[in-house]
């Protein structure tokens, strides 16, 4: 057994955060950006948006969409991809990688709604949306969706922290046996919600035909964004246990490390098939729409990078390291991959948006927009690293072994 | 908040899905034009001038900031301005085959606005007078609004850190219920500006078209495009086509430059609404609702049924390990009774036994360090 070596909180010593006061150059970089994004928070709530941000009214969604929002999202997917994998499609040996796979999704659908409040005009009124509901738009389908699915990736992770917490106050042992007998029905629900929000975050740009180039602009953009969610899911799994195992190898147990290889290998295969599939999609769509004389364009060139470097590439790379169980390979495929689906949302959100406007009048992200999306992206590692340290998410906890 | 708000809040805390499939079901059935007594203006964009005496006005009756140049500089229209939270009304020079042309800019008010479609608060409404209205008190300033108007219209103030909102052309509507002209439409010193229910103004445009041959372009921007809007424009046509150009047919049918998109106007929009684009997505919305979890569960029972039937063949495949396991200790055991008699047959039993239990128990523990 593994566990020995790692720290397993107890009635007397419930936190073990002792990691986050060591100077490890890791620490000392993040706590300087969390000091940073504190400062341009405030400046945000107080002096307003146009302070810290390069928006305009021609482009009223930036990075804090593009990539918080829209890469947050989708990378999250991991949590329905392997909730479903494990417990609907059968395959128990993910089962240990159920649990960091939640975690990730929850945080990051959690931190999409906090990076969101930074971005809206009236974070305040974000309820709104329940009160007056505009039910013709995207978005409040996406907002409904999103709302949902948190409060379901809350329940499915709160296991977790139940099974931290149950050794000072055991009455918790009762709620985690009620939750763990809803994991079923929330996986499935969870999937639900997935494929309806994260294809509608491609559906917010079918209002917009004349922004959006005609290369990404289709009728099928909502199966676009679903499709490499999938993608996204499956590769998050894989880079993050690639992190993971740089970072907190020492909380992984004897059965998350066995089973952490066979994960990647199979995530990496289903990835290699959808990833073709996405390509297939996409260059059929490109066809049926006559949008060939595109291709030979500038727009079509950047096109061609996204469909041959970050669609194609990684799609071979998965395959090669799936069928000669290569973890570098899988690990290369998993980057490749996790960088394309960014591309691809920045395409679509900034790149190809606005595209017949002239250079002067378009968009770049300012420094702090930056700092402030790094900002977020630290947050969730930080949070990330306080809930493995302290819960049995890479390990199983000794006190419930009852299994699956 | 008023008894309707209160409502609208009861009303959507519980049926907020039933209200989706009910708009999504009732959007398939719009027609066109939905308020057919509203109100537009006909902006003839032959008679514009470029005095920015509309945006003067504008900027009064609206009670907008000081701009920082003053109205009376025309030289500002040269440069491409668009409309903005706090210039709701912009006009600009625009080349068209060769000539300045001035266009007025604001928002145009369209039949069924693709702001209104895209806001998930219901901040926008398109009123009987013709006018869309904009609500800032629920405003929760997502922008998409922006996102969504084909024509670049709304603004927002960036600058505002407590109570940013979307700002655009309100067709004057406090004026209109006072029976006043929207206040760019009474400045207008050409009469570029034509105020009047939208059916009289389609009416106008055509006969300002049959009447004048040559001068305009037989095409009335905003009849149908973005599914038709209460602002309208009429735009010059090209002077006559050179003689060469006569011969070549085709060419008469579809005139070399599209002098619409010469003045910024988008001629591909399309005549459908916006908001249209986005109902076939939404409409997928209650069939994934349904299916999936029939889909999923159905997944679900495969595996677990499958799961049922692999652990039911592997226990008959370890009970009929185990009988023969113990048939061939029988055996054994009766062989060795026959050659070396019941003492020893004892002990190779009992020697047996103890080794198979052994196997099982290190089985056991094996299995049990893999869950």
């Amino acid at each position: 057994m593994a566990e020995h070596s790692i720290v397993i909180p107890t009635r007397d010593k419930l936190f073990n955060i002792s990691e986050f006061f060591t100077p490890t150059p890791g620490n000392i970089i993040s706590g300087i950006i969390l000091a940073v994004g504190l400062v341009i928070t405030i400046i945000r709530f107080t002096v307003g948006i146009g302070a810290v941000t390069n928006l305009d009214d021609n482009q009223p969604w930036g990075l804090w969409i593009g990539f918080d929002l829209l890469c947050g999202v989708c990378l999250a997917a991991g949590g329905y991809f392997t909730t479903v994998a494990c417990y609907i499609m059968g395959q128990k040996h993910f089962h240990s990688a159920c649990r960091p796979a939640v975690l990730t999704a929850f945080l990051g659908y959690a931190f999409v709604v906090v990076a969101l409040l930074y971005d809206l005009g009236h974070p305040l009124r974000l309820p709104f949306m329940f009160f007056f509901p505009g039910t013709t738009s995207v978005l409040f389908e996406v907002g409904l969706c999103v709302a949902t699915y948190l409060t379901v990736l809350f329940i499915e992770f709160s296991i977790a922290p139940l099974e931290w917490l149950s050794c000072r106050f055991p009455w918790l042992i009762k709620w985690r046996k009620v939750l763990v007998m809803c994991t079923i029905p929330l996986t499935i629900f969870g999937v639900t919600l997935s494929t309806l929000h994260q294809s509608s975050l491609g559906s917010l740009y079918l209002i917009a035909p004349g922004k959006l180039h005609p290369l990404w602009y289709s009728p099928f953009i909502p199966m676009f964004f679903f499709v490499s969610s999938m993608v996204a899911g499956a590769s998050m799994v894989i880079f993050e246990g690639m992190l993971a195992h740089k970072g907190v190898h020492h909380y992984m147990d004897k059965t998350h490390l066995r089973e952490a290889n066979e994960v990647s290998f199979a995530f990496a295969r289903a990835a290699s098939f959808i990833l073709f599939a996405y390509f297939m999609l996409k260059l059929i769509d490109m066809l049926v729409q006559a949008n060939l004389p595109y291709v030979f364009t500038g727009y079509g060139a950047w096109w061609l990078v996204e469909m041959f470097g970050f669609i194609l590439l990684p799609a071979l790379l998965y395959a090669k390291g799936a069928r000669d169980r290569s973890l570098t390979f899988c690990r290369l495929g998993a980057v490749n991959a996790v960088a394309g689906i960014v591309l691809n949302r920045f395409t679509v959100s900034m790149i190809a948006f606005n595209y017949t406007l002239p250079s002067a009048e378009r968009y770049f992200p300012s420094i702090w927009e930056i700092c402030i999306s790094m900002f977020v992206v630290t947050m969730i590692i930080t949070v990330y690293r306080f809930v493995v340290y302290n819960m049995p998410i890479l390990y199983e906890h000794p006190n419930f072994r009852d299994g699956h | 908040m008023n008894r309707r708000k209160f409502l609208t809040f009861m009303g959507s805390a519980g049926v907020i899905s039933a209200l989706g499939t009910a708009k999504v079901a009732k959007a398939g059935v719009h027609t066109f034009p939905y308020y057919p007594n509203s109100y537009g203006v006909l902006h003839d964009t032959t008679r514009c001038i470029g005095c920015r005496r509309c945006e003067e006005a504008c900027n009064i009756v609206n009670k907008l900031p000081k701009p920082e140049k003053p109205f009376a500089d025309t030289t500002v229209t040269h440069t491409k301005r668009r409309t903005s939270a706090y210039a709701w009304t912009v006009v600009n020079k625009y080349q068209v085959n060769g000539k300045d042309v001035f266009r007025k800019l604001q928002c145009f008010h369209c039949n069924d606005p693709a702001c209104a479609s895209a806001c998930f608060a219901k901040c926008f409404q398109k009123q009987p007078d013709g006018s869309v209205t904009y609500d800032g008190s629920q405003c929760v300033g997502c922008r998409y609004c922006m996102v969504a108007c084909p024509f670049y219209v709304p603004g927002f103030q960036y600058d505002e850190a407590f109570d940013p909102l979307v700002q655009k052309c309100t067709f004057c509507e406090p004026r209109l219920k006072e029976g006043k002209l929207p206040g760019c439409v009474e400045a207008c010193p050409m009469d570029a500006l034509t105020f009047g229910r939208r059916s009289d103004l389609l009416n106008l445009a055509r006969a300002r078209i049959a009447e004048n041959p040559g001068k305009y372009v037989n095409y009335i921007y905003g009849e149908h495009d973005a599914g038709g809007t209460a602002w309208m424009v009429l735009a010059p046509a090209a002077p006559a086509p050179q003689p060469a150009d006569t011969k070549d047919a085709p060419k008469e049918t579809q005139p070399h430059e599209d002098e619409f998109t010469q003045l910024g106007l988008d001629r591909h929009l399309g005549s459908q609404p916006m908001g249209e684009l986005t109902y076939g997505a939404l409409g997928a919305v209650p069939m994934i609702v349904a299916f999936w979890p029939v889909l999923f569960g159905g997944a679900y029972a495969i595996s677990k049924r499958r799961e049922a039937r692999y652990k039911a063949e592997k226990e008959a495949h370890i009970e009929a390990t185990k009988n023969d396991l113990a048939a061939a200790v029988d055996a054994a055991v009766r062989k060795i009774e026959e050659t070396q008699g019941p003492g020893a047959a004892d002990t190779a039993r009992r020697a047996m036994t103890e080794a198979l239990q052994a196997r099982e128990a290190a089985n056991v523990a094996e299995h049990g360090e893999d869950k």
